[in-house]
């Protein structure tokens, strides 16, 4: 009989069943996440009002595709509009994205044994990372609707080959989740 | 005595300028190869409060169209709802509704 793996609903809340490996992987992933993502710290001669509410005047799309990715355009045909967008918006989801990062370490960092336990109140900072760390990953093995087949019969040789199990291994905690939260 | 009524005479170009007021603004979500059809419905119920009917349509309408125009509204309400989608990972964008 196979033992529980990934999320489940128990009379004590959500948990998760990872091992100690795993949790350490998700630690490291999760700090690698925030690393991409961590908003740069704010220029020593910018006003003071303008930092307050988080506007930040040097935001610019990205040159790295996962970053692009994270924090895409929302105009397509204003470029002017979408930098204006990016700076009223873009450093409040960089830190909202450090935030869930930070919470799937601190849960994860806690000493204990069996299930995890995932507080009702981060639930969505764990979904959030999950959805953060596939997109950095896939972009990174370069992911496409036609490349899926490739990456499903890749084999041990290839150099890309432990990025993409992991890839998996998220998409399945993901999913994992998501069925503990949609009601069927 | 009387006093002729005064007429108002309605500018020309007023019709035109409400239009443009009032044109909608639209929400897009576009598809990629990454997030997944669970989680895209998920976030179209739990953000936009669709019925599960109307955001699985929408997300099947991401999936197989590439795109789907998920919200409209004002300019102020759309840029809320496409900063709400990438908060939650979605490629989103906005623009006049044509």
């Amino acid at each position: 009989m196979g033992r529980a793996y990934g999320f489940e609903r128990t009379r004590k809340g959500l948990v998760v069943h990872i091992d100690q490996d795993e949790r350490r992987l998700l630690q490291s992933i999760a700090q690698q996440v925030i690393e991409l993502v961590a908003p740069p710290a704010a220029p020593a001669d910018q006003d003071p009002l303008v930092a307050m509410v988080g506007i930040d005047m040097d935001a610019r799309r990205s040159e790295d595709p996962a970053v692009a990715r994270l924090f895409p355009d929302a105009f397509t045909d204003d470029e002017d509009a979408a930098q204006e967008f990016r700076r009223f918006t873009e450093r409040d989801l960089r830190e909202g994205k450090v935030r869930n990062a930070q919470a799937v370490i601190d849960c994860t960092s806690l000493a204990t044994t069996g299930a995890l336990q995932v507080p009702d109140a981060l639930v969505l900072a764990w979904l959030g990372f999950f959805n953060d760390a596939r997109l950095t990953i896939g972009t990174r093995l370069g992911i496409t609707d036609d490349s899926r087949d490739e990456f499903d019969q890749m084999n041990e040789g290839d150099p890309r080959f432990a990025m993409a199990q992991i890839y998996d291994w998220l998409t399945y905690l993901q999913d994992s989740l998501l069925q503990q939260l949609v009601p069927e | 005595m009387s006093v002729a009524p005064v007429e108002i005479e309605a500018p020309d170009d007023a019709r035109e300028l409400d239009e443009d007021v009032d044109r909608p603004w639209i929400c897009l979500v576009w598809n990629d190869p990454i997030n997944l059809m669970s989680y895209v419905t998920y976030v179209f119920l739990t953000y936009f409060k669709y019925s599960r009917e109307k955001a699985e349509l929408l997300m099947l309408d991401v999936h197989q169209k590439g795109r789907a125009v998920v919200s409209s509204g004002s300019r102020e309400e759309m840029e809320r709802d496409v900063n709400a989608m990438h908060s939650y990972g979605l490629w989103a964008t906005m623009q006049k509704d044509d």
